[in-house]
């Protein structure tokens, strides 16, 4: 068996003391800043980033993951006791999970997210180490043109499932793929958009960008409105749940793994889709005498298991094709490249120890998880009480101190207030800043992958409609955005966006 | 007359016409080259003509749509957090760690509602006494925890 010894190998570069030691970290600062107001996984990822630079590729890789689940199950968390989802994926078990936690049954919801999550964890695990090798031999004879077309596709279906006016987000992921062409031109080595001054010269820092945008951005806005969080104080002692409890949980886990591993793979996906969609399933397929809304335990279990398994299987696209499905994993190519590892096919053949240690090393983090969160819940509920006054100072040292520490340079600290301020507009005029990000990161590989299918085409832009892969993907990619912009699945989707 | 009816479509239109403006000027300086062997402004030119039309169609829909208002902004916050971290920026080569980030934390306080004295004053205590720990001490990043301009090195 290939699967077996594979994960036999990853298991071997996963669990050697330093890997297990900074996964451990990982998921308990994750989960730690996850729980904190007002930071969800990409801003605690974007803020933790710079910490990672100095590991190697495979032990960054690895604690970058264990931050992802954490944040995502501390978003989880602060869901259920306050109501206050902490991130995009946890939006729907805010409604179920809060209900049942006013009914006093916080910790069967806490419980039922916990096992959720590990078992669909433990199921993408194993799909990714199945689906994600044939994939990057199927991709490793890609060319140029495919390669872009699959971009092109990817930031595609980025637009179609932002919220809001598709017109603002397709200009934000041509901004980003703007701001990404600063810097030394990679054929001509001529400086573009530099404006004569030489911090310009490598481009805009990635981190910069990042943490201004999804840190300090975040900070004013939060600033303009400070929320009140109150969270439940309900027994968190009754976290095993009852035979008939159990036995309800079942079938929603099942589904909502299955639901949310198809759907994090698809470009644009990750956690976020899967969650809506399981909730809708369940809420279609639930016995339950209690109405969903009211706090059924189903629309925590499918979700919740869903949010897991996309957040998992979304690292396929990013490990083994390099293009990034949502922002958390924009992050983790932009880290890769810091790393100097090119994000592809390639990575599989070239880097088995990082692909293989990171795979089996989700496995590991979400047993983590498991064993570190019930435990500890109480200290969570308290963190989640902190005064915002309190942790906005914290929330700028760290991204201050990150930041420089990248490139020792202030005027990366410079850079990241200057984002920080456009990233808290563009939200204020409704543009989200995700697709930005997105675009930001591909968009040295995408203009590589343009200029050498042209060359390959003598000029010839129909290159991306003959070879059929890229046609294929290309029609998909002018499909997505077609129909986001048709009157009657415009309404339906807005809706969608509203719920 | 025209009037703005949907302010966010429109002030976005008019943000993105200002970076195009800035990106377009950038491109004087480029060699453009053919679609065959592009040169180092072409992708960068096809993504500013880009800009320009969606920017167009956001301001045109500002006339043409009604949408919210923008909302009040909250200029002091902004102009706080924004001026600690500059502070931060300009100050760390000469004051070091510990005094710069003292001044940075201390300055940010003042972004939030209502500013608490002995709420501000601990928080950076907190902060900085931690910061050092875990950074300097810690994780052992190249930074002087005194610089140059208060005796240290």
């Amino acid at each position: 068996m290939d699967i077996i010894s594979n994960l036999a190998f990853g298991f071997d570069h996963a669990l050697t003391f330093t890997n297990i030691w900074y996964c451990f970290i990982g998921v308990l600062l994750g989960t730690l800043i996850g729980v904190l107001p007002g930071l969800g996984p990409v801003a605690t990822i974007a803020m933790l980033l710079p910490i990672t630079f100095g590991l190697p590729p495979v032990t960054a890789m690895i604690m970058l993951a264990g931050i992802y689940y954490g944040a995502q199950y501390g978003g989880s968390t602060t869901a259920i006791l306050v109501n206050l989802p902490g991130e995009p994926g946890s939006v729907v078990t805010a409604i179920d999970g809060h209900q049942l936690a006013r009914k006093g049954k916080a910790g069967l919801a806490l419980f039922t997210a916990a096992v959720g999550s590990f078992f669909a964890g433990t199921v993408a695990t194993f799909l990714i180490a199945g689906f994600a090798p044939p994939l990057a031999a199927v991709a490793l004879t890609f060319g140029p043109a495919e390669y872009f077309s699959l971009m092109v596709l990817g930031l595609a279906a980025a637009v179609a499932l932002a919220h809001g006016s598709i017109v603002k987000a397709l200009a934000m992921v041509v901004l980003g793929l703007l701001l990404g062409t600063m810097g030394q031109d990679l054929y001509t080595g001529a400086p573009r958009f530099t404006f004569g001054s030489t911090e310009f010269a490598d481009g805009i820092d990635f981190t910069a960008l990042a943490m201004g945008v999804f840190g300090i951005g975040e900070i004013i806005r939060n600033l303009e409105s400070a929320q009140v969080r109150e969270p439940i104080k309900s027994r968190l002692r009754d976290l095993i749940p009852t035979r008939e409890e159990f036995k309800a949980i079942i079938a929603p886990v099942l589904r909502g793994t299955g639901l949310g591993s198809v759907l994090g793979i698809l470009p644009g996906g990750g956690a976020v889709l899967g969650s809506f969609a399981s909730y809708s399933v369940e809420k279609k397929l639930s016995k339950n005498p209690v109405p969903f809304g009211k706090g059924a335990i189903e629309g925590v279990a499918g979700p919740e298991s869903a949010n897991n398994a996309g957040a998992q299987t979304s690292f396929i696209p990013m490990l083994t094709l390099g293009i990034p499905s949502n922002p958390v994993m924009a992050l983790m190519i932009g880290a890769l490249i810091i790393q100097g590892i090119v994000p592809g096919p390639n990575v599989i053949t070239d880097k088995p120890d990082l692909f293989w240690g990171l795979i089996t090393s989700m496995w590991v983090g979400n047993a983590m998880l498991l064993i570190l969160n019930l435990p500890l819940i109480g200290i969570w509920v308290r963190l989640m009480t902190v005064p915002y006054n309190l942790l906005f100072p914290a929330i700028i040292a760290v991204c201050c101190i990150g930041v420089y520490s990248v490139s020792n340079n202030p005027f990366d600290v410079y850079l990241m207030a200057i984002f920080g301020v456009i990233g808290y507009f563009l939200v204020k005029l409704d543009c989200e800043p995700a697709p930005l990000l997105l675009g930001f990161v591909i968009g040295k590989l995408l203009e590589e992958y343009l200029r050498r299918a042209m060359l390959l085409s003598r000029g010839d832009p129909l290159v991306f409609f003959e070879r059929p892969i890229s046609a294929t993907l290309m029609i998909l990619a002018i499909l997505a955005l077609v129909l986001v912009l048709l009157p009657s699945v415009r309404k339906k989707r807005e809706e969608a966006f509203r719920e | 007359m025209l009037t703005i009816r949907n302010p966010k479509d429109f002030f976005t239109g008019l943000l993105l016409l200002v970076i195009a403006a800035v990106f377009a000027y950038g491109l004087t300086e480029l060699r453009i080259g053919t679609a065959y062997r592009m040169g180092p402004g072409y992708f960068p030119m096809v993504l500013t003509g880009m800009l320009t039309i969606f920017a167009l169609i956001l301001v045109v829909s500002g006339f043409r749509t009604d949408g919210e208002p923008i909302g009040e902004i909250p200029w002091r916050a902004l102009f706080i957090v924004t001026v600690s971290i500059v502070l931060y920026g300009i100050t760390l080569k000469g004051l070091g760690l510990v005094p710069a980030l003292a001044l940075t934390v201390l300055l940010s306080t003042f972004a939030a509602k209502k500013w608490d004295a002995k709420a501000a004053i601990g928080v950076t205590i907190v902060l900085v006494a931690a910061c050092y720990g875990i950074f300097l001490k810690g994780l052992g990043l190249p930074i002087s925890p005194f610089g140059p301009w208060v005796g240290g090195y």
